[in-house]
C-alpha cells in the first residue's frame, strides 16, 4: 500500500490537482458546486434559476451558521453537538417571550444569555475538567433538550408563534433573488474569518487543536481560550435557531435537530479536519452549500431520499479520505 | 516492593487477594447494580402495584438499547466510537421485517441468521473503512451512519407491519417465574455466548490491548488494524440482534434510527467505561440501561415532569465524566 | 579485533543495514554478527544510530537496504510478531504490557508459556507479583523485570535488550545482570545495551560499536577495553579550535563571582530520574549540560520550563525563589525553551508566521486583531536574524528539519530573551544550520542573555559554551571549564568514570548504585502521546 500511494503521488497531473487541492481547497469546491448548480440548470432547463438560488442559499445559511460552530471547535480537536439543543432552545424561547413588536429584543436577548450560559459550561466542562468535548456537549445537550420540554409543556397554554420578524430574516426574498436571511449571514461569517485569519485569539484556536504541548510550552493557558470558543459557539448556534424557526415558521424544541450531524459533515467536506489546527469558515460555507445543492439536485432528479442519504454518507467517506491522503505524508 | 522481601513470583491468585482485586476493578459494576436493586425497591415503595409487570417492561424497553450499549461498548473498548449503531439497528430491523413478513417460523430462523451476518459484514465495513482510510472513526461513522439509515429507507419509506408471533415470543412474557422476563434471558444468553467468549478469547484480549495502548499492542504481536476491523464487525453484530430485538417487540420494521447512538454512548460512559479505550465491560453498560429506565419510570409514577429525566441523564453523564477525570488527576498528581 | 567467526558460529548476521529518515541518514551499512551463546554489547553515543537498528532488528521499522540472517535464515520482519516468529526478541525501554490487562491476560497475549515465565520471574528475584494484578499497578522496575522474564519464556534466539537495568534498584540489577551472564555459553544470544561500562565489563563478551550510523569496530570485551571502546564511540577528534579562549572563560568566571546568578537550581528533584541538581548560570553565559540518555536531563528542562512540577529542590530567578505552576510562569520569568522534539514544538500545519508568534497570541490581552504590520515586521526580522528559508513556510512540517529549528528559536528571539534553555538543539539538522545556531547561541550570551544547553554532541561544549555541568544518575557528577571539556573528558565524566583510573570494585559498585536508588516508584509520566 506504501509504494502504491508513492506512486499514485507521482503522476504529475494527479500530484498537481492533489497539491492545488492542499493549497487552495475552496477552488476545488468552488468548482464542484458549480458543477453542481450547473447540472441543475440542465436538468431543468426552463425553471426560475434565481429563485432556486435564492431558495439554496435561504436553506444553506442556518447550516453554514451551525457548520461554523462545528468548524470552531474542530480547530480545536473538538465536536459541539449540543448546538442542535442550543439552536432549538433559542428558537423556542424567542418564540414563547415574544409578546409584540416591543418584546423582540428581550426575547432574543434572553435566548442568547441562555445559550451564553450552556456555552460556558461546555468550555468549563471541556476546558477545565477535561472533560471529551463529544461527551460534554453531548451530556450537556440532553439537560437542554429535557428543560426546554419541561418549559414548553408550562408555556403551551399561552399561544406562542415565532416572531414575524425573525421570520421575514429567516425565509423572505428581496427583489426575487436576495435572501434576507443574508443580513445576518454576512456579518456573521466576516465575523468568523476575520477572527479566524486576523486575531490573536483564532490563532490560538489552530494552535490549540494543532499542537496542545507546543501551545502549552508557548505559555498558552487552553481553558481560557475554550471557554470563549464555547460561548461564540453557543450564541452563534442561538442565531442558526432563530434563522431556522424563521425559515420553517416552527418554534421546537427539537426543531434544529435534524441540522446537527450534516453541519459536521459540512465543516468536514469544507476541509476542517476534525483532528484540529486546519480548516477555515470560508471552506465549510461552500461545504454547506455544496451539500444543500447536492440535496435539491438529487430531489429534483426523482431520487428517493433514500438514496440521497447513501451519497451523502458516501461522499462525506470520500472527501475525509481524500484529504486524508493528501494530508498524511510521512 | 522493597527489596528485602523474598523473591517469590505466584502466577496463581490466592483467592481472597484475587476477590479484593476483582471487587476494586469492578466496584463501579457493582455499585450500578446495587443502584439498580436500590432504584426497584425505591420504585415498589413509590408504587405499591409496580411488581411482575414492571419488571417485565422494565426488560422489555431496555432490550434495545442494552444490545446497542453493548455494540458501542465493544468499538469502545478497541478505543474508537461508533456513531452508525442506530442506522445499522434500523437497517436490520427493516430488512428482518420485511423478509419476514407473512413467512413461517423455518424461514423466520434463516432470516434472524442472515440478519445477523448482514450486522456483522456492515459493522466490518465501518471497520474497514476507519483502518484503510485513516480518517477519524467519528466521522468514518457518522457518515456511514446516514448510508445505513438510507439503505433502510430504501427498502421502505414507512413502517412496515410484520408482526412474527415466534420472534416477538423470544422476548415477550416471563420464564417459570413470573418475575424473570424472557428479554432478561435473551439479554443474558446473549452475553454468555458472545461476550464471555469473546473475553476470554485473544481476540478479546487484542481489542482490550488496542484500547489499551496501540504501540504496546503492536509490540506484543497484535495486528492492530484487524483487532479494529473485528471489533467493529462485532458492533455490528450486536446493533443486528438489537435490530432484531426492535422487530420482536414492536412487530415492525422502522426505517428511521431511533436514538440508540447517542444514548449507548451515555450509557457506555455511565456503565464504566473508559472513552479513552482498553477498560470496561459489558455488565456495566446494561446495568447503567436499566438505572437510565428505572429513573425515567420513577420520575413518572412521583408525577414529576418525564423530560426532567432526560436533564437527570444529561447530568448523571457529565457529573460521572468529571468526577472519572478529577480521581484520574489526583492519582496522577499523587 | 577479534578473529573472523565461521558462518555457522553467528546466530545473528546483519549486514550493510541502512536507514534514512528523509534527508538525515540514521544508519549506513551498519553491521552486526552475533555468535551462537554470547552476550554481545551494542554500544555509541546517543545520535550513533543504536536505537535506529534495535528497531530495525525488532522489527518496528523497515530498513532501507541490507540483510538480516537468524540461524542462516533470512528475516525481515515488519512487526514484532513476525521478528519473534524468526526467533528475535526484544525487551524495550519502556515497558510493553497492557496496562489495562492483568498479568495473566498479558502473558497469553503474547502466547507465554506460564510455567516457564514463573521459573524466569524466580529466578530474576521478581518481586510479589501476581497473575491477577493489573500491569498498571506493578511498580515500573517489576514490569521491566516481567517484560524481561516473558522475553525469556518465549525462548527465542536472539533476546535484545535495551537499557534493561535502567530503571531497576541495586538489587534486582544484580539478578538480571546474573541471570543475563548465565546465558552465555548456551544456545542463545543476548544483545544487550546499556550505557553503563561497568555492565558491559560485567556479563558481555564483544561490543560492537557503532558511530555516525556506521559500525565502527567490534571489540572483545576485557578488563580495560572500555577505554577502547570510549575511543571507537568519539572517534577521530576532529581538530576543531574551540570557540572560546581559556583566557575569556576564565574571565567569565571572574566576573560571576561578584554577580547575582540569573537561574540558580538547588537540590531540583522530579520524577524517577532526576534526584539532586544543582547549579548557577550567569547572564552573558552559555553552560552546557552533558548527560548520557535517561539521566534525568528531561525532567530537569521539564521543570525549568515550567510543565513539569518537581518534587523537591529550589529555583531561584535573579536570586528570588520562585515556583512555576504553568510554562507562562517561566516565560514570565524569561525562562524560555527550545525543545529538541520539534513535533513537541511547532505547530505542523501552521505557518512560519504562526509559529513565530505564538507566545505573542499566548496572552489574551493580544487576543484582538492583530496589527498586521508590526507583526510581518517582527517576524521578518526574526526571520533575517536566523536566516530561515521560509520558502516552504505555508506549513512548517514541509521545512527542512534545520530551518524548523530555527523557527522554534526564532519564536524567542522575536520577543527578546533573558533565559533560554535548550534542550539539544542541533539534533538531526545539517552542519551549516548547526553552525548558525552555535553562532546565534554566542550573539545572545554576548548581549546579556543565559544560555543553558544540553547537548549530545559532545564536540558542541567547547564550540559553544563557557563551562559545562555533566549529570549521571539524577545528580552533577562533574563540572568543567570549556577548555578542559574535550569529548574524552566529558566522555569519561558522563560515564562516571574516573579520570586516568582504573575501575575499582567500589566505584563500580557506586555507579551502578548512584542510579538504581529508589527509582522503583511508578511509571514514569508519558511524556506528550503524539
Amino acid at each position: 500500500m506504501i509504494t502504491s500511494r508513492a506512486t499514485w503521488r507521482n503522476q504529475p497531473a494527479i500530484a498537481g490537482v492533489a497539491r492545488l487541492f492542499r493549497d487552495k481547497p475552496l477552488i476545488p469546491l468552488l468548482i464542484l458546486l458549480a458543477a453542481l448548480v450547473a447540472a441543475f440548470a440542465i436538468v431543468r432547463p426552463g425553471a426560475d434559476f434565481p429563485g432556486f438560488i435564492a431558495a439554496q442559499i435561504r436553506t444553506a445559511i442556518p447550516l453554514a451558521i451551525l457548520a461554523g460552530c462545528q468548524t470552531l471547535v474542530m480547530l480545536t480537536g473538538g465536536i459541539d453537538l449540543s448546538v442542535a439543543a442550543t439552536g432549538s432552545m433559542a428558537g423556542f424561547v424567542a418564540a414563547s417571550l415574544y409578546t409584540g413588536p416591543n418584546s423582540l429584543l428581550l426575547a432574543i436577548g434572553v435566548a442568547l444569555g441562555f445559550a451564553a450560559l450552556i456555552g460556558a459550561i461546555n468550555g468549563l466542562g471541556v476546558g477545565v475538567f477535561r472533560v471529551h468535548p463529544l461527551i460534554m456537549t453531548l451530556g450537556l445537550g440532553l439537560v437542554i433538550l429535557g428543560a426546554a420540554n419541561a418549559y414548553q409543556l408550562q408555556v403551551v397554554r399561552t399561544r406562542s408563534g415565532v416572531p414575524p420578524e425573525l421570520r421575514w430574516l429567516g425565509s423572505a426574498t428581496e427583489a426575487t433573488f436576495f435572501p434576507d436571511s443574508l443580513l445576518v449571514f454576512v456579518p456573521v461569517a466576516i465575523f468568523i474569518i476575520v477572527m479566524l485569519r486576523g486575531t490573536g485569539f483564532g490563532r490560538l484556536l489552530y494552535a490549540v487543536g494543532d499542537n496542545p504541548i507546543a501551545a502549552r510550552l508557548s505559555g498558552v493557558k487552553s481553558w481560557h481560550v475554550l471557554l470563549v470558543l464555547y460561548v461564540i459557539s453557543a450564541l452563534l448556534a442561538a442565531l442558526a435557531g432563530f434563522l431556522v424557526s424563521g425559515l420553517t415558521n416552527v418554534a421546537s424544541v427539537t426543531l434544529v435537530n435534524p441540522r446537527l450531524l450534516p453541519s459536521v459533515a459540512a465543516a468536514v467536506i469544507g476541509g476542517t479536519s476534525i483532528f484540529g489546527g486546519r480548516g477555515g469558515f470560508a471552506g465549510t460555507i461552500v461545504g454547506a452549500l455544496i451539500l444543500t445543492v447536492a440535496d435539491s439536485l438529487l430531489s429534483t432528479l426523482g431520487y428517493p431520499e433514500a438514496a440521497r442519504q447513501v451519497l451523502f454518507g458516501s461522499i462525506i467517506v470520500a472527501v475525509a479520505a481524500f484529504y486524508a491522503r493528501l494530508t498524511t505524508e510521512s | 516492593m522493597t527489596a528485602a522481601s523474598p523473591p517469590t513470583a505466584t502466577v496463581r491468585p490466592g483467592p481472597i487477594s484475587s476477590i479484593r482485586a476483582a471487587l476494586g476493578r469492578d466496584a463501579w459494576v457493582a455499585g450500578l447494580a446495587v443502584l439498580v436493586v436500590l432504584l426497584l425497591v425505591f420504585t415498589r415503595s413509590i408504587n405499591p402495584n409496580y411488581g411482575a409487570s414492571g419488571i417485565q417492561s422494565l426488560a422489555v424497553n431496555v432490550l434495545p438499547l442494552a444490545f446497542a450499549a453493548l455494540a458501542q461498548t465493544t468499538v469502545v473498548i478497541a478505543g474508537g466510537i461508533d456513531l452508525s449503531i442506530a442506522s445499522m439497528m434500523a437497517l436490520t430491523n427493516m430488512v428482518a421485517a420485511t423478509l419476514m413478513l407473512g413467512r413461517t417460523d423455518d424461514i423466520g430462523v434463516a432470516v434472524v441468521v442472515g440478519v445477523l451476518v448482514l450486522g456483522v459484514v456492515i459493522g466490518a465495513v465501518n471497520g474497514f473503512l476507519i483502518v484503510w482510510t485513516r480518517v477519524a472513526d467519528i466521522i468514518v461513522t457518522l457518515a456511514m451512519s446516514f448510508v445505513w439509515a438510507g439503505f433502510a429507507l430504501w427498502i421502505a419509506q414507512a413502517p412496515v407491519r410484520s408482526p412474527h408471533e415466534w420472534l416477538s415470543g423470544l422476548v415477550n412474557g416471563p420464564v417459570l417465574t413470573e418475575f424473570l422476563p424472557k428479554a432478561f434471558v435473551v439479554l443474558a444468553v446473549a452475553v454468555t455466548v458472545i461476550w464471555i467468549p469473546l473475553r476470554l478469547s485473544r481476540l478479546g484480549l487484542a481489542i482490550y490491548a488496542v484500547g489499551s495502548n496501540p504501540l504496546a499492542a503492536f509490540r506484543s504481536g497484535v495486528s492492530v488494524g484487524r483487532t479494529k476491523v473485528l471489533a467493529y464487525a462485532l458492533a455490528g453484530l450486536f446493533a443486528a440482534i438489537g435490530g432484531l430485538a426492535l422487530s420482536a417487540i414492536t412487530g415492525q420494521g422502522n426505517p428511521l434510527p431511533g436514538g440508540f447512538t447517542l444514548a449507548s454512548v451515555a450509557a457506555v460512559v455511565l456503565g464504566g467505561v473508559s472513552l479513552a479505550g482498553g477498560r470496561g465491560g459489558a455488565v456495566g453498560p446494561i446495568l447503567a440501561v436499566m438505572v437510565l429506565s428505572l429513573i425515567q419510570t420513577d420520575m413518572t409514577f412521583l408525577g414529576l415532569n418525564s423530560n426532567l429525566a432526560t436533564v437527570t441523564q444529561g447530568v448523571i453523564l457529565i457529573a460521572v465524566v468529571v468526577l472519572g477525570s478529577l480521581t484520574q488527576r489526583r492519582r496522577a498528581s499523587a | 579485533m577479534t578473529a573472523i567467526a565461521t558462518a555457522s558460529d553467528l546466530l545473528l548476521e546483519a549486514t550493510d543495514v541502512s536507514k534514512a529518515y528523509g534527508a538525515v541518514v540514521a544508519l549506513k551499512r551498519a553491521s552486526l554478527a552475533v555468535r551462537r551463546g554470547e552476550v554481545h554489547a551494542l554500544m555509541g553515543a546517543n545520535g550513533a544510530g543504536k536505537s535506529t537498528l534495535v528497531k530495525i532488528l525488532s522489527g518496528g521499522l523497515r530498513a532501507d537496504t541490507g540483510r538480516i540472517l537468524v540461524r542462516g535464515r533470512e528475516s525481515a520482519a515488519r512487526s514484532p510478531g513476525e521478528a519473534r516468529r524468526n526467533g528475535i526478541v526484544s525487551v524495550y525501554q519502556e515497558p510493553s504490557l497492557i496496562p489495562d490487562l492483568d498479568l495473566r491476560s498479558n502473558l497469553r497475549l503474547t502466547r507465554t508459556p506460564v510455567d516457564a515465565f514463573r521459573h524466569w520471574a524466580n529466578e530474576l528475584g521478581l518481586p510479589d507479583v501476581k497473575g491477577s494484578d493489573l500491569a498498571s499497578t506493578i511498580p515500573l522496575a517489576a514490569q521491566r523485570v516481567v517484560d524481561l522474564a516473558r522475553a525469556l519464556a518465549l525462548e527465542p534466539d536472539v533476546l535484545m535488550l535495551d537499557e534493561i537495568t535502567a530503571a531497576l534498584p541495586a538489587n534486582l540489577t544484580e539478578r538480571v545482570l546474573e541471570v543475563v551472564g548465565r546465558l552465555r555459553g548456551g544456545d542463545r544470544s543476548v544483545i544487550f545495551i546499556s550505557h553503563r561500562m561497568i555492565e558491559i565489563g560485567a556479563v558481555c563478551d564483544r561490543a560492537t560499536v557503532l558511530r555516525e550510523g556506521e559500525t565502527v569496530g567490534v571489540v572483545d570485551v576485557t578488563p580495560g577495553s572500555e577505554e577502547r571502546i570510549v575511543q571507537l564511540m568519539l572517534g577521530e577528534i576532529a581538530g576543531q579550535a574551540p570557540a572560546i579562549t581559556q583566557a575569556e572563560a576564565h574571565a567569565a568566571s571572574e566576573r560571576h563571582e561578584k554577580t547575582t546568578p540569573r537561574l540558580h537550581v538547588k537540590g531540583l528533584a522530579a520524577g524517577t530520574h532526576l534526584h539532586d541538581v544543582a547549579f548557577e548560570l550567569f547572564a552573558g553565559e552559555v553552560l552546557g549540560v552533558v548527560a548520557l540518555e535517561g539521566q534525568g536531563q528531561d525532567e530537569l528542562f521539564d521543570v525549568l520550563a515550567g510543565s513539569r512540577r518537581s518534587s523537591a529542590g529550589e529555583i531561584l530567578v535573579e536570586g528570588s525563589p520562585i515556583t512555576f505552576h504553568h510554562p507562562a510562569d517561566a516565560i514570565r520569568a524569561g525562562l524560555v525553551y527550545v525543545a529538541a522534539d520539534r513535533a513537541e514544538a511547532l505547530l505542523m500545519q501552521r505557518n512560519v508566521r504562526e509559529n513565530i508568534t505564538l507566545p505573542t497570541s499566548a496572552q489574551p490581552r493580544h487576543w484582538g486583531l492583530i496589527n498586521s504590520r508590526n507583526e510581518r515586521k517582527r517576524v521578518y526580522d526574526a526571520v533575517e536574524t536566523l536566516q530561515i528559508d521560509a520558502r516552504a513556510g505555508a506549513e512548517v512540517r514541509r521545512l527542512s528539519g534545520g530551518n524548523q529549528q530555527k523557527v522554534t528559536i526564532a519564536r524567542w528571539v522575536a520577543g527578546g530573551v533573558k533565559t533560554m534553555l535548550c534542550f539539544d538543539p542541533t539534533r538531526g539538522i545539517d552542519i551549516r544550520t548547526k553552525n548558525q545556531i552555535y553562532g546565534l547561541l554566542r550573539d545572545l550570551a554576548a548581549a546579556g542573555a543565559a544560555v543553558l544547553l544540553y547537548t549530545s554532541e559532545l564536540k558542541e561544549i567547547q564550540l559553544v559554551c563557557d563551562r559545562a555541568i555533566v549529570i549521571f544518575g539524577g545528580r552533577v557528577v562533574a563540572e568543567l571549564p570549556a577548555a578542559q571539556a574535550d569529548e574524552a573528558a566529558l566522555l569519561r565524566a558522563a560515564y562516571n568514570l574516573k579520570k586516568e583510573e582504573a575501575l575499582p570494585e567500589a566505584t563500580a559498585a557506586e555507579a551502578v548504585a548512584a542510579v538504581s536508588t529508589d527509582s522503583a516508584g511508578p511509571a514514569r509520566a508519558e511524556r506528550g502521546k503524539s
